[in-house]
């Protein structure tokens, strides 16, 4: 069918900030869709509020909205632009939720804007549990049979009938908690009775138990034509019950036999077929392991973090397709964008296999309940490419930027009792893999060990390979060993850690026998038709190298897997690093192990290699490419830490300098810079243990702010207020980053600021100074921001402008940087990034000024006056721009939520208004989700908010009656509508603490810091009702 | 213990045995992209006297089961692969042992997709599995003899299978036919006789079928002209079906030519276009051989259906009578089960032939 010539004009909705759940594999979708269908000629108009975004970029869509994702808000834009179509299925459940409003509320039929895609009858039968059961019954594709209870005698009779055990699931419970799985009558008293005593409609859904059985999920395409595919079917390590996002999958799928693979891929086909589905869609099915028995679990009709793994999996551009089907295209005409000679009709054949391992939270949330469910708690994942499942599994794990030990030794940092192990094996955590291999370590056998955890034999015959590998390296490194070990995906540092030998007589070995990786193509049809694709993984097995150097290239690092502190907004410093270098006539090469990411799509560089972000990895690709430099700026502190050791392997490193870099991350070059330069700094030093620390911190006087060297996102970072406290937390800081000083600083109180600069080496560019609403003891990431600064006096910007020139000037900075101040009676300066930062896209955003771009034009030997950029601070603009986080508190129970120097939120909005009140009305939309008071609704406030006589008086100016530290009992009566919002601000409080987590799954508007609520009412002036 | 593959121009790879390490190995070396299915794939007759190489570097995955051989044997001279893995399944047997059992050589550690490669830019070539390398001068000496030598046939089948309902009778023509054809004519209600290619009229009328079905095989399939009357004259009494090599014969028969493909189609992803539906469909495929469209001119027959990629022709049905072929395997095992509706096809044309008749 040809494309549908009725509609000229799409809007595309995007998935707003990153959470928990929905995150970067959303801007993926969203930015390859607005590409495909500007290909086709349409005019796009993009709406999303999350500005660290590559599909908010003015390049990728006709217009761009970074607008709150309200029914309000998108109402406006949509009869503003009249577009004729909307495409929803592209923004995660945030998108088809708005989707679903907007018909509801008539606005669609308004203005004649007809809605592309899955539609959405498809989209509430997939997702409405009842519809969905009938559906499946219609088609004859088996469901485990589920009962929607509210009394426990129900619930008993039902299990009867269906057999035990049985899951327990409770209606709206915060991340699912009071559910779990009943074997007998008892066990299913005691939960039910708590999960309906928890649910707050007092419900449970009672299933048939299918743990143990595999989990199966099929990528599949259908177009309007009605012609389908299956891009991709992956397979995910442990059994039904672990949530997918939290698993380890493999691709393709491996334990299946041909007839149970078609099996459940003609099931995958015939549910699309049923529920009419125009695009891509996820199928998650559970396959008895002892039988042909198998369930259909659940369908996602739209794009997800599973169509993004697959994508980068199999090379098919699953978004990019389903953008042209939604406009009529099918997937016969659709030429097969990675061969270019074929079509989009076809699934991809693999010649690799790819394990993909999620990076969970817990080295920053370390109080968080790591245990894994179904609930997802990864904030982002990694994936390694290789031709065995051992290489791939290790690429990945050299990928997941976790503990350094773990990942070399492939053991927990804590070894655990054989008690504990068992434990670990039946409720797997974080650690699933290392507590796998430390059970293979104590000699526990294959039978236990999958009698503990049931996971599929295949896969423990791979890990139990990778011991056996291991233990003969210990035996002594031979030759043999070592070209063994290497094809099956060592790394250098596992065999260190192996052998005790240093890395440099491993390396010397590796040398003398000329082992060197082959580069193979990632291409979708496995060889069988010639493509150019540049997408390439490594391999130490023999064999033929498919990748030729480029010549005048130019690697790019990227930044790894998203988690706390460096997010989606190092995908976009790093795509728009890349466009820069081809913009300026050179081969653009990344380097990246992200699958969620638009860094991560061969389309976006001259070459992409998707390996390990480690200085082996990186040097093998180095040593083959000869580029003409480096850069490892846009990466986040993934690449900048690899600077030290690139130049120590003498690769030229472009931009600013290791000179430079190692000036603002020294602590001791660092003072010695401020010093020079008379810039203030909190007085501070340097402790090697807890000893010193407590010698230290009086003399600086308390409170002190500790904190650990080279971490990220504040990891371990805190303010000490007394000698107690100081020794909990030098351990942590300790724990955080072994054998590296600690940092303690007298804490100044005051108001935080932070600049990104521009250099060209002489000169300095400072587009904007963005002014914190918290004070200086909470994270920058967490902070609220504001541009332009809204508090500071002239003076005070004068000092700030003053001393980034000078600071840019003496580390001769070539590209860009991050400086953060505090301001106070005098203006300090608490820390350099010698990097791009999280706050460049936003402020990209803001003063439309591509500051990556010219970042990289400085850094490929431009200056600033070749660019036509006026050196000094950028005159700011009439409007203002403010940047809210926006926290994942609802996936992670147990998990601390006091605002701190430790970093916590997930992701971030915008709002662009003509007024600082304005603005931060929008930002507070799609984050703290603060609405205007209403008639009757009441403030809660913890004990130490209620203390807090300010912030009572500026509630009590709004109207509002305030309810002080409620009872458990008192919290159960209330009406969460009658709720205006709950503001905690205890040091110790977690998402468990019972007036967070009425606030939290009651969805009402969350303060987990008195001084944001603060900052809110103070500028928002609420009148008085 | 190192083996090595030897091409015909004088290419080597070097691996290691696994399967019977004692067994050599002549024949053209073909390859296969299928990520499952490779016990159907290994006792599939139409791989008779071909090196089967397959694209998915791990292969073993899920070891042997009961009830998915294609035949009682294998014919393919052996098994080329990256990485061996020995996982059992419910037949308790790994890839290698029971490859050991059937006395085929297997070679492991090779780089297949460097091969594959080299088979794509160069063409279908013959090749030799050796304990050492071969110089192209030993290559041209050693291969008639060898692979004469090696070469094996499918054994045909002469026996019949009941339906538990059964519709129709129909007879298989066998050249070496997958024992899924005939479990999918089972499963369509249709009891089956396999005679051998080798059988006459006579013996075929006797058997009273109300279709014919010609199967699947090796070969080129003008080796087997001989038997292109015996098609002829099934033609004219009986509505008739092809797969692959038997969609060959048919078009032979019917005055096509065929034409050998630079290397094949050997997979489970091929796209298929359905020129009435107007539908594509995702089929397994295993032919070095196909159908030459401009050779359909002076001929009975049109297409029906055509590769997505490559448009060579993958179906065709005769004008005015109740004869249909695919180049495909509707049959799967291995492959997508998108083409099954072949065999209701073949029967509505038994159905109609046999009110016609009645």
């Amino acid at each position: 069918m040809p494309k549908d010539h009725s509609i000229h004009k799409i809007a595309v909705i995007g998935s707003g900030p990153i959470v928990i759940g929905q995150a970067a594999e959303f801007d993926y979708a969203g930015s390859q869709a607005c590409i495909s269908l500007r290909e086709e000629g349409y005019e796009v108009v993009l709406i999303n509020s999350n500005p660290a975004t590559i599909m908010t970029d003015d390049e990728i869509a006709d217009q761009v909205y970074l607008e709150p994702l309200t029914l309000e808000s998108v109402s406006a834009i949509l009869a503003k632009e009249r577009p004729d179509a909307l495409l929803p299925t592209l923004g995660g459940q945030t998108g088809l939720n708005l989707a679903v409003e907007l018909n509801d509320a008539g606005v669609l039929d308004q203005y004649h804007i007809q809605l592309l895609g899955t539609g959405l009858a498809t989209i509430e039968q997939a997702e409405d549990r009842e519809k969905f059961k009938q559906l499946m019954q219609d088609i004859h594709q088996p469901i485990p049979a589920s009962l929607t209870v509210h009394s426990l005698a129900s619930a008993l009779q039902f299990a009867d009938q269906i057999g035990y055990p049985v899951i327990v699931r409770p209606a709206y419970t915060l991340g699912g908690t009071g559910g779990g799985i009943a074997a007998t009558p008892a066990e299913l008293t005691k939960i039910a009775t708590r999960g309906l005593a928890m649910s707050p409609v007092t419900e449970c859904l009672i299933e048939k138990s299918i743990a143990g059985f595999k989990e199966i999920e099929f990528e599949v395409m259908r177009d309007a034509n009605g012609d389908k595919i299956s891009v991709c079917c992956m397979e995910n390590f442990d059994p039904v019950g672990i949530h997918t996002g939290d698993s380890i999958v493999v691709a393709p799928s491996q334990s299946l036999n041909d007839q149970q693979f078609q099996r459940l891929r003609y099931a995958s086909l015939a549910i699309v077929d049923a529920l009419q589905i125009k695009g891509g869609c996820n199928v998650q099915l559970a396959q008895d392991p002892h039988s042909d028995q198998y369930y259909v679990i659940e369908v996602n009709p739209r794009v997800s973090r599973s169509s993004a793994l697959a994508s980068k999996a199999t090379g098919y551009p699953i978004a990019k397709i389903t953008a042209k089907i939604a406009i009529g295209l099918t997937l016969s005409e659709i030429t097969n964008p990675v061969t270019e000679s074929t079509y989009a009709a076809f699934e991809p054949a693999l010649d690799y296999v790819v394990a993909k391992i999620p990076r969970l939270p817990f080295d920053k949330f370390t109080g968080a309940n790591r245990e894994l469910g179904t609930q997802m708690k990864a904030t982002g994942e990694v994936m390694g490419i290789g031709l065995t499942l051992e290489e791939a599994l290790l690429k990945a794990v050299s990928s997941l930027e976790i503990e350094p030990q773990v990942q070399a030794t492939l053991l927990p940092l804590n070894v655990p009792t054989d008690t504990e192990l068992t434990t670990a094996l039946q409720h797997p955590t974080d650690q699933r893999l290392f507590e796998l291999f430390a059970a293979l370590d104590r000699g526990w056998t294959i039978d236990k060990i999958a009698a503990l955890t049931q996971i599929t034999p295949i896969f423990l015959h791979k890990l139990n390979h990778i011991w056996q590998l291991k233990q003969q390296l210990g035996q002594g490194l031979t030759p043999d060993r070592l070209a063994t070990a290497k094809q099956f995906g060592f790394s250098n540092d596992n065999i260190a850690a192996a052998t005790g030998q240093p890395i440099a007589a491993i390396e010397a070995q590796l040398t003398e026998a000329q082992l060197t990786p082959v580069y193979k193509m990632v291409d979708t049809c496995a060889g069988e038709f010639a493509s150019e694709t540049p997408y390439f993984y490594s391999s130490f097995f023999p064999g033929e190298n498919e990748s030729q150097p480029l010549g005048n290239s130019i690697i790019v690092l990227g930044s790894g897997p998203i988690r706390i502190g460096q997010g989606v907004e190092f995908d976009y410093t790093t795509v728009h690093c890349v466009q820069a270098i081809q913009a300026a006539g050179y081969h653009a090469i990344i380097i990246n192990n992200n699958p969620e990411t638009v860094s991560t799509d061969f389309s976006i560089s001259d070459k992409l290699y998707f390996e390990p972000l480690t200085i082996e990895s990186v040097m093998h690709i180095v040593d083959l490419e000869h580029p003409l430099g480096v850069i490892v700026q846009f990466g986040g502190q993934t690449a900048i830490n690899l600077t030290q050791a690139l130049v120590d392997h003498g690769v030229h490193i472009m931009g600013t300098s290791l000179a430079g870099i190692t000036q603002t991350e020294d602590r001791h070059q660092f003072e010695e810079l401020l010093k020079t330069q008379q810039i203030a700094q909190p007085a501070g030093a340097t402790a090697m243990n807890l000893a010193q620390a407590q010698q230290i911190a009086p003399q600086i006087g308390y409170p002190v702010m500790v904190r650990p060297s080279f971490v990220l996102g504040g990891r371990a970072m805190a303010v000490v207020h007394d000698e107690t406290e100081l020794a909990t937390y030098v351990a942590k800081a300790m724990q955080a980053a072994p054998h590296q000083p600690i940092l303690i600083d007298h804490y100044v109180a005051g108001i935080e600021c932070e600049a990104d600069i521009l250099s060209d080496g002489h000169n300095v560019f400072i587009p904007g100074i963005m002014e914190h609403l918290e004070g200086s003891g909470i994270h920058s990431g967490d902070s609220i921001a504001v541009y332009p600064p809204q508090r500071l006096t002239q003076a005070q910007k004068d000092a700030i402008i003053a001393t980034a020139i000078k600071i840019g000037q003496q580390v001769h900075c070539v590209g860009m940087m991050n400086i953060q101040f505090i301001v106070s009676d005098q203006v300090y300066v608490i820390e350099v990034n010698p990097r791009a930062s999280r706050t460049v896209p936003f402020m990209s955003k803001v003063t439309g000024q591509h500051l990556a771009k010219i970042a990289t034009k400085l850094i490929l030997g431009q200056s600033l006056t070749d660019l036509h950029i006026q050196p000094g601070y950028a005159p700011e603009p009439d409007h203002v721009a403010v940047k809210a986080p926006v926290f994942s508190f609802t996936k992670l129970a147990g998990m601390a939520c006091s605002l701190s120097p430790e970093m916590k939120s997930t992701g971030e909005t915008i709002g662009i208004a003509p007024t600082y009140q304005e603005a931060l009305a929008k930002s507070l939309d799609d984050s703290y989700h603060l609405k205007p008071v209403q008639d009757g609704q009441v403030a809660i406030l913890d004990e130490t908010a209620g203390q807090d006589h300010s912030l009572r008086t500026m509630l009590d100016q709004t109207g509002v009656e305030t309810l002080v530290a409620p009872s458990t009992e008192q919290l159960a009566q209330l009406t969460p509508s009658n709720v205006w919002l709950v503001v905690n601000n205890a040091p110790e409080q977690t998402t468990a603490t019972p007036l967070n987590y009425f606030a939290l799954s009651s969805e009402i508007p969350f303060f987990s810091a008195t001084e944001t609520l603060k900052g809110i009412l103070a500028a928002l002036n609420v009148p008085i009702a | 213990m190192k083996k090595y593959l030897t091409l015909s121009d004088g290419t080597t790879f070097e691996g290691l045995a696994f399967g019977d390490h004692n067994a050599l190995a002549a024949g053209e070396v073909v390859f296969n992209t299928g990520m499952t299915g490779y016990q159907e794939a290994i006792t599939d007759p139409s791989y008779t006297n071909q090196l089967l190489t397959f694209t998915y570097p791990l292969i073993g995955t899920y070891g042997i089961f009961k009830n998915q051989n294609q035949s009682s044997q294998s014919t393919c001279q052996a098994v080329l692969v990256r990485h061996l893995e020995n996982e059992i399944g419910d037949a308790n047997l790994s890839l290698d042992a029971w490859l050991k059992d059937l006395h085929i050589p297997g070679m492991s550690n090779l780089d297949t997709r460097a091969l594959t490669k080299h088979i794509r830019q160069h063409g279908t070539l013959k090749a030799i599995i050796a304990n050492e390398p071969l110089t192209v001068a030993d290559f041209n000496t050693l291969y008639p003899t060898l692979s004469t030598e090696l070469s094996k046939k499918p054994q045909l089948q002469h026996q019949t299978y009941l339906a538990l309902h059964a519709d129709y009778h129909v007879v298989v023509i066998d050249f070496g036919i997958k024992q899924g054809i005939i479990s999918e004519l089972l499963a369509a209600n249709c009891d089956v006789t396999v005679l051998p290619y080798t059988t006459s009229l006579a013996e075929i009328k006797q058997a009273h079928p109300d279709g014919i079905l010609i199967s699947n095989g090796p070969d080129d399939p003008s080796v087997y002209t001989d038997y292109l009357p015996l098609i002829q004259q099934l033609e004219a009494c009986y509505p008739v079906a092809g797969i692959c090599l038997g969609h060959q014969l048919l078009a032979l028969a019917n005055g096509a030519k065929t034409y050998q493909l630079p290397f094949g189609h050997r997979g489970l992803n091929h796209p298929v276009k359905l020129l009435t539906s107007n539908h594509t469909i995702m089929t397994s495929q295993n032919h070095g051989y196909a159908v030459d469209p401009a050779s359909l001119k002076d001929t009975d027959l049109v297409v029906t259906a055509v590769e997505g990629d490559d448009h060579t022709i993958e179906g065709l049905a005769m004008q005015h009578m109740p004869v249909i072929s695919v180049q495909f395997h509707p049959e799967a095992n291995p492959g997508p089960l998108d083409a099954t509706n072949f065999f209701h096809q073949f029967k509505q044309l038994m159905h109609k032939e046999v009110k016609l008749h009645a």
